[in-house]
């Protein structure tokens, strides 16, 4: 620890410290563009220049490290001052030079009201101009389908350049030419990327990179806030909701240390528009081989005639991707109230029991603990397509020191980060298991070495947990077994149960033609069910669920409702009201519980509340929001290598073929799929 | 002036081979080998003791200089970078040592990477630089061949020398961005600290010296750090290369004492001002990014470090531009401030935004088409300038404005009357706000 005196104060701080970090220690506010906590320091903006007593100039506080200071001439502890007339005049100058080729577009700017040089402005500038030349003009750019530019605005503070290369580990931007004809730009005018370029708006301190889906309708002040929790994947991306009246504008990153430091991808960003198109917003009944539409009353009755004296044997229920605790509980409640044992939330037809223990199905390390492994096998899993943020945490602990990736998949993805390829599916991995690759050297010398098993491979989920236990990833401080699932359901139905009960059929089994008389589908689209059953589809958009439905009951979106994930950690999360359901949608549990009503089956609830207090009695986890539970990780990991090997030998694939079409919603987002588009284009070009 | 028997660059004006028989002959390469064996310390102490003064314009001392090197190698390997990316505009020292005399400066890589433990020693050429390069090429190539460097050599110390041509651009002749640059990045300046000699090429610690002080270090330690302290004057020692341009008789390139009179060399060596001595009106010192001086302070001043700083300006590279009472001072001014404008790499605001502020402003300034109070404002834009950037280009596009406006505000001034005085039909500049 360093003494350093701060406007007099005097502060005890670590001596890598920047002056900065100082400064904020002690409590006096320094202004700055370039500068950001999660990025690399550029001190190229000039605005954090504060007075160094002793050193010949100002200093940039955002590079000069408190161990560089010089102690005064008897021993005094060094001395920033960032009131003094010194400072107030460099940061004038300073932004000044940022202001005179900065148009003043303000009214016309989508940065407006949120923009940090129009704040800094204010409170560090100079009221009038003294610039009398012509402004700077700049051609604008095209950087892709998500960021829109206004070169004009830019103030070259390079955070956009340096977010891509170091945390989305793309090159795709960079400044060409020199002095004040330097430019930013994607070089041949190409789209990025990266599946995290919305961020770049986001850090864009001006108004030079904005979003483009939402370019010119929204302003920062006419937003209500919700804060609320992403389900795009089962990362659980920490974000917050912001709508105007009833509609939902745009999706912005909330800080979350624990899963999403403070960057979202572009499918959680820009589903934004998919919220309020092909949506259903009232029940439908079909008729005649065509759907139309109906009343609630039609719909239910409609239901329960055909439920009413239906073998339950012959009735299931399927839960899909994005269904929320609370309608999950409630749903298993009518089934198991109407004695319906055929029940399953596995929609990839995932072989988890979560009779194995918890362990078996979440992601064991958590994702901060992703930064202490130090070697990696991915089995069966491509981490950027299905928990891009979590990718994001693997590339950043390789950023932080080498670090050892191995990878068993069908493909060789671009991860953003190196890796041995070690092969396509189970054999491999028996191969690895026996020594037959130098690879298990590296992972048995790992300290906390690392297996995540996706969901492409929890066929041989025992076979992973066999090597796991062979290289000692599980013990009392490190569990090094993680299962990444791609669905933001999936763990909170696990949790809840929502599998087969005593002789019932799986998902598959489900499926197969004739095994069913009705089906009742809560928000399962990506599986095809055959003709024959009548099928009840509750959920939010007209997708492949929808169109296969024989009674459509419309729910509510996750924007639109308050309702309970466990994401892929097992980390209970929960999500906020920002709007309501469009037309006669309902929230997901009132549905059930008005159904139940109607079936004569009344579920014990009437409100959201009572609904919660009986859900925490039967899983007292769930109420921990915020928090994973601890899991006997050690015991789990014994029944699991105890597991009979699976006879697949069909090469591990990863379940997410089209990063941006994952689930009914961002199907039905326009702005996904022109980026889907681009995706599509760019792995062809590759393939050529 | 200096005596014929103190000149260290013997051949200067190529008036002998170049090549590496001529160069022993003329002393290179003697006695190599026993200055190695005197060891580091001594080598450093020699450097310290003849006050040589970095010649790449800040002055800074080289022995000091050598000795901020890590004693030990804590597993990084020591570079020593040699700028010879001479772009300041006026100076061509550098290119007569390279093309006349390389096996000097290859003799002095050795000693200096010796004396800093390096093992390896980079030569970063100017982009412009085509015919040095081949020089120095050449002359790297008959050292390897005559195994006076490479891996096994006779001086039994280890030692690479690479020739690397950069692509042009003034920036990189700034240490850091030179590394920057010679690691295959963009040349743009890196934060100082940490500081070359702690991190500097590939991280490593690195020194980065003039092409002059690396090439003057083996004459230097051969003849002892006395003799040349006991040239010159005190705190300004030794000898230097004067690059003598603009209105004299004869331009030239000269080695002269450090000290020596602004008329001494003028008319000594370039055969008098044109026009004579009443035709002076001001010389810029030490390379374009120097303030001027007005005629009556230089034209008696010695041509050193403290002297030069006195009077406002300073030595530079010791590129005296010259200018009689026929240049469009103003004019020219912006036409340095035009090159800044032009070589700013764009990576820190101030320098970015200002040096295209500073250039617009005093062109208008060169035709009259000004207020008067614009130029308080300009003044106050060089200060804001100077100082706040990360190199010191801010401070070199900042300098030769604050010279212009100390010494020749009448004369802008002059200009604007003019200006105002005469009818003109162009439009009055608009804010563009």
């Amino acid at each position: 620890m360093t003494k350093i005196l701060v406007d007099g104060t005097e502060v005890d701080v670590p001596a890598d410290y920047t002056l900065l970090q100082a400064c904020e220690i002690a409590g006096a506010e320094i202004p700055r563009f370039c500068f950001h906590e999660r990025l690399s320091i550029a001190g190229n903006c000039r605005m954090c220049l504060v007075e160094l007593k002793g050193a010949p100039k100002p200093v940039a506080s955002c590079a000069y490290a408190v161990k560089d200071c010089r102690p005064g001439p008897n021993g005094e502890p060094p001395e920033v001052l960032t009131r003094s007339g010194l400072t107030k005049k460099a940061r004038e100058g300073v932004m000044e030079f940022l202001l005179i080729n900065h148009p003043l577009d303000c009214p016309i700017c989508d940065q407006g009201g949120h923009c940090d040089l129009q704040d800094q402005a204010m409170a560090y500038g100079v009221d009038s101009t003294r610039y009398h030349e012509n402004k700077r003009a700049v051609e604008e750019k095209y950087i892709g389908p998500l960021v829109r530019t206004a070169m004009n605005r830019c103030i070259h503070c390079t955070r956009c350049v340096r977010f891509l290369a170091e945390v989305a580990g793309v090159p795709d931007l960079g400044a060409i030419g020199r002095g004040e004809d330097m430019e930013i730009t994607s070089y041949l005018e190409q789209a990025m990327g990266s599946e995290l370029q919305g961020n770049v708006a986001d850090l864009c301190p001006v108004g030079a990179l904005v979003h483009k889906p939402q370019s010119y309708n929204v302003r920062p002040w006419e937003l209500h806030k919700t804060e609320s929790v992403d389900v795009m994947d089962a990362v659980g991306s920490a974000i917050r909701v912001d709508a105007r009246g009833r509609e939902v504008m745009q999706i912005e990153p909330r800080v979350s240390e624990e899963i999403n430091e403070e960057w979202i991808s572009d499918k959680t960003r820009h589903v934004v528009d998919g919220l309020r198109l092909q949506r259903l917003d009232r029940p439908f009944l079909r008729e005649n081989g065509r759907l139309r539409p109906a009343s609630w009353g039609e719909a239910f009755s409609a239901i329960a005639a055909k439920l009413k004296g239906a073998d339950p044997k012959r009735v299931g229920a399927l839960v899909g991707d994005l269904a929320g605790a609370e309608e999950i509980f409630a749903l298993k409640a009518l089934m198991v109230a109407l004695g319906v044992t055929n029940l399953d939330c596995r929609q990839t037809g995932e072989a988890i029991d979560p009779a194995w223990g918890r362990a078996a199905y979440t992601f064991g390390p958590t994702i901060p603990g992703i930064e202490a492994a130090d070697a990696i096998l991915l089995v069966g899993t491509n981490p950027r397509t299905e928990a891009s943020l979590l990718n994001v945490r693997i590339r950043k602990r390789w950023r932080m020191a080498p670090l050892a990736v191995g990878l068993i998949l069908d493909e060789q993805p671009d991860l953003t980060y190196p890796y041995t390829y070690l092969g396509a599916g189970p054999d491999t991995l028996g191969a690895l298991a026996k020594g037959e690759h130098s690879f298990l050297d590296i992972l048995r010398q790992a300290e906390r070495p690392l297996i995540i098993v996706g969901e492409g491979a929890l066929g041989s989920l025992g076979a992973a947990a066999a090597l796991a236990k062979d290289i000692g990833a599980v013990t009392a401080e490190w569990n090094g077994l993680g299962v990444l699932h791609t669905a933001a359901a999936r763990v909170g139905a696990l949790d809840l149960g929502f599998v087969p009960g005593e002789g019932g059929l799986t998902f598959s089994q489900m499926l197969e033609p004739g095994a069913l008389d009705v089906v009742f589908n809560l928000g399962a689209d990506e599986r095809a069910i055959p003709p024959g059953a009548f099928v009840i589809y509750q959920g939010t958009h007209g997708d492949a669920g929808a169109s296969r439905a024989d009674v459509i009951l419309p729910g509510a979106a996750y924007t639109e409702k308050s309702a309970t994930y466990v994401n892929l950690e097992g980390r209970v999360q929960m999500t906020n009201r920002a709007g309501f359901p469009p037309g006669d949608a309902r929230e997901d549990w009132a549905i059930l519980r008005a159904l139940s009503d109607v079936l004569g089956q009344r579920l014990a609830y009437d409100s959201l509340g009572a609904l919660r207090k009986a859900m925490y009695a039967a899983h007292p986890h769930l109420a921990a929001v915020g928090a994973v539970e601890a899991s006997d990780a050690v015991a789990t990991l014994d029944t699991l290598a105890a597991l009979p090997a699976g006879s697949e030998k069909a090469a591990f694939s990863s379940p997410v073929a089209d990063f941006y079409l994952t689930n009914p919603i961002a199907r039905a987002s326009r702005v996904l799929a022109e980026c889907s588009g681009l995706a599509r284009g760019r792995a062809l070009e590759a393939a050529e | 002036m200096l005596a014929d028997q103190d000149r260290i660059f013997t051949n200067l004006y190529g008036l002998h081979s170049p090549d590496l028989e001529a160069a022993k002959k003329r002393g290179a390469w003697d006695g190599t080998k026993f200055l190695l064996d005197q060891g580091r310390d001594w080598i450093i102490d020699e450097m310290k003791g003849s006050g040589l003064r970095g010649r790449g314009g800040a002055g800074f001392p080289t022995g000091l200089k050598w000795s901020f090197m890590p004693k030990k190698s804590d597993g990084r390997p020591h570079y020593l970078v040699v700028n010879a990316d001479e772009s300041e505009p006026g100076t061509c020292k550098d290119r007569e040592i390279m093309r006349h005399d390389p096996h000097l400066l290859i003799e002095g890589c050795m000693l200096a990477s010796f004396a800093m433990g390096a093992h390896a020693c980079y030569v970063y050429l100017r982009g412009e630089y085509v015919a040095e390069k081949f020089a120095l090429q050449r002359a790297v190539d008959e050292a390897y061949a005559a195994r006076l460097v490479g891996q096994s050599n006779v001086h039994d110390y280890p030692f690479d020398i690479y020739v690397h041509h950069g692509a042009g651009a003034y920036i990189c002749g700034e240490e850091t961005a030179l590394i920057e640059s010679l690691e295959g990045k963009k040349g743009m300046p890196r934060l100082k600290p940490p500081f070359p000699a702690n991190m500097g090429l590939y991280g490593c610690p690195t020194t980065v010296n003039n092409v002059e002080s690396i090439a003057v270090a083996g004459t230097i330690l051969r003849r002892g750090g006395a003799w040349f302290a006991g040239l010159g004057g005190k705190n300004n020692t030794g000898t230097k290369l004067f690059c003598v341009s603009g209105h004299v008789n004869k331009p030239c390139n000269v080695e002269e004492e450090l000290g020596v009179t602004f008329r001494e060399l003028i008319d000594k060596h370039c055969g008098g001002m044109r026009g004579g001595w009443d035709n002076l009106l001001c010389s810029i010192p030490g390379g374009s990014s120097v303030p001027l001086v007005p005629a009556e302070q230089i034209i008696d001043a010695k041509m050193d470090f403290d002297t030069l700083r006195n009077l406002g300006s300073g030595l530079g590279t010791a590129a005296v531009i010259v200018l009689d009472k026929s240049t469009d001072i103003v004019g020219a001014i912006a036409r340095i401030s035009y090159f800044y404008k032009h070589e700013s790499c764009g990576q820190c605001t101030p320098c970015r935004e200002g040096t295209g502020w500073m250039w617009r402003v005093l062109t208008r300034m060169a035709q009259g088409r000004a207020q008067k109070r614009e130029i308080d404002m300009l003044l106050e834009v060089t200060k804001q300038v100077e100082g706040h950037t990360i190199c010191a280009l801010g401070d070199a596009a900042a300098w030769p404005i604050q010279g212009l406006i100390r010494h020749f505000r009448p004369e802008i001034e002059k200009r604007i009357d003019q200006y105002s005085a005469n009818p003109h039909s162009d439009a009055v500049p608009m804010a563009a706000e």
